[in-house]
């Protein structure tokens, strides 16, 4: 049910109106999309879909952060200090 | 496909599980909230995976699961209506009511027809002005802004045809009523990745703050469930409480503040009842007045019958993560896929259904 599916937008058409519909490829199935959700999407970036919906922008540079860290890991094998684990967002806003 | 494929690196899993097994000091009783997780995990095996001390629990995160049997039999009266179009997501049209399914009423002579968006039924609703075209409307947080467009899209068009059976449910008030339980055993949580894509972190802070339990945001793929657990475990062994993001790609603070107005002018908070698990309160959502014409239980009078539930079916347990699912005597006997008793059997997110299909026997996993 709260199945996200990434795609690349291909696709925006009239951002001015009420229901700002796109294209979104997934794997190179292309399928309609709403984007009204994500005012600030490009042609090229990558979204998470949910039931017909944008309902955000896949942050890339946090992405690779957190592959980064893994690989990292990987490499280091057994050493200890392994993953940041500090909590993100424990701070008060 | 990117964003899924490098997320599910074995060589990095098998990094990430050595650092586990070093990280690991005591038994632990992890919760995922979302169905979704719950089938990544049984799928690839990361429950058989994980060390032995490391227990993990499913949550109540199906929303097919936990509608109530009222609603399902509302749905099925109102697609016996002269004139009614039943669209509903494909999972809602298989599960049980008092007496039959949706696609049981399709049989019988009702028009139900599954959709992918609730955007086409509002686009059937403009192609057929002679019909009622009725959205049954389930899920969490990460569907309310969908369904909550398709009844502000309808109210811009000038529909008259159009309406929404809202069977909506919020996260953290489960959350909070699991961890006031009695029987309660969850020591941390991995929460819901795309609840929190919508409504943020920021609403759990509360929660891990109140309860002193880690409450880690995580993802859907091996990697992301993985880096979860393991930031959940490292969290309990510094005695650390508090709401950690491992699922950072798709989860910032704040979620969407789009998507969460126009969730709030078009619903309001309301008490709701879970399947299997009661009413919990200020846990639902429901149609705010100004949109009172799109709400279908207004708009439809409709006689039903006697809710029954199938007393054999303990899904009400298994929702509350008291009870695995092949430890339910029912289960793979008197209840499959083919045969469900209980929806967690049928949804292609319920616990049962992971079971059953990922061949769970009661042999490889304790109770």
């Amino acid at each position: 049910m709260c199945l996200g599916i990434p795609g690349r937008v291909t696709q925006i058409q009239d951002p001015e109106s009420d229901l700002v519909m796109g294209k979104v490829s997934f794997g190179g199935v292309e399928r309609e999309v709403c984007l009204s959700y994500t005012p600030e999407v490009k042609i090229g970036d990558y979204v998470l879909v949910h039931v017909g919906f944008a309902i955000n922008v896949i942050d890339e540079q946090a992405a690779q952060e957190i592959l980064a860290d893994l690989t990292r890991l990987a490499e280091l094998g057994g050493l200890d200090g392994e993953l940041p684990t500090s909590p993100q967002s424990a701070e008060e806003p | 496909m990117r964003f899924v494929d490098e997320f599910r690196d074995p060589a990095l899993a098998r990094s990430l599980l050595e650092a586990l097994e070093r990280r690991v000091e005591r038994p632990y009783t992890l919760m995922e909230i979302c169905g979704g997780q719950t089938h990544t995990i049984l799928k690839y095996g990361i429950d058989q995976l994980v060390p032995k001390q490391v227990r993990l629990i499913h949550g109540p995160g199906c929303p097919v699961c936990v509608t109530p049997i009222e609603m399902i039999d509302r749905a099925i009266a109102i697609s016996g209506l002269p004139g009614v179009i039943l669209t509903s997501f494909g999972d809602m049209l298989r599960v049980p009511g008092s007496h039959r399914d949706l696609l049981g009423a399709r049989s019988a002579g009702a028009d139900v027809r599954m959709m992918y968006s609730p955007l086409d039924a509002v686009r059937l609703a403009q192609e057929l002005p002679d019909r009622q075209v009725v959205f049954f409307g389930v899920g969490f947080e990460t569907t309310a802004p969908a369904n909550a467009m398709a009844v502000e899209h309808a109210r811009q068009l000038g529909l008259e045809n159009f309406s929404l059976l809202c069977s909506h449910v919020l996260v953290p008030p489960a959350m909070q009523a699991l961890l006031d339980s009695p029987s309660n055993v969850v020591e941390g949580f991995l929460a819901a990745g795309h609840v929190c894509t919508v409504m943020g972190t920021r609403q759990y802070q509360p929660l891990a703050e109140r309860y002193r339990l880690p409450i880690v945001v995580t993802g859907f793929e091996p990697l992301d469930l993985l880096t979860g657990i393991y930031r959940a475990v490292c969290a309990l062994n510094e005695g650390r409480f508090g709401v950690e993001n491992a699922y950072p790609r798709s989860v910032s603070e704040e979620g969407n503040p789009r998507a969460r107005a126009l969730m709030e002018r078009v619903f309001r908070v309301c008490d709701r009842a879970w399947r299997g698990i009661g009413v919990i309160p200020q846990s639902g959502l429901e149609l705010r007045d100004e949109y009172a014409k799109f709400d279908a239980t207004r708009r439809f009078e409709v006689d039903l019958p006697h809710s029954e539930e199938p007393n054999r079916c303990r899904a009400g347990d298994v929702l509350r993560g008291l009870l695995r699912p092949n430890a339910c005597p029912e289960f793979g006997r008197g209840c499959s896929p083919d045969h469900p008793l209980g929806a967690p059997m049928v949804s292609s997110e319920g616990a049962c259904a992971a079971y059953y299909r990922y061949g769970r026997t009661l042999k490889q996993s304790d109770t």
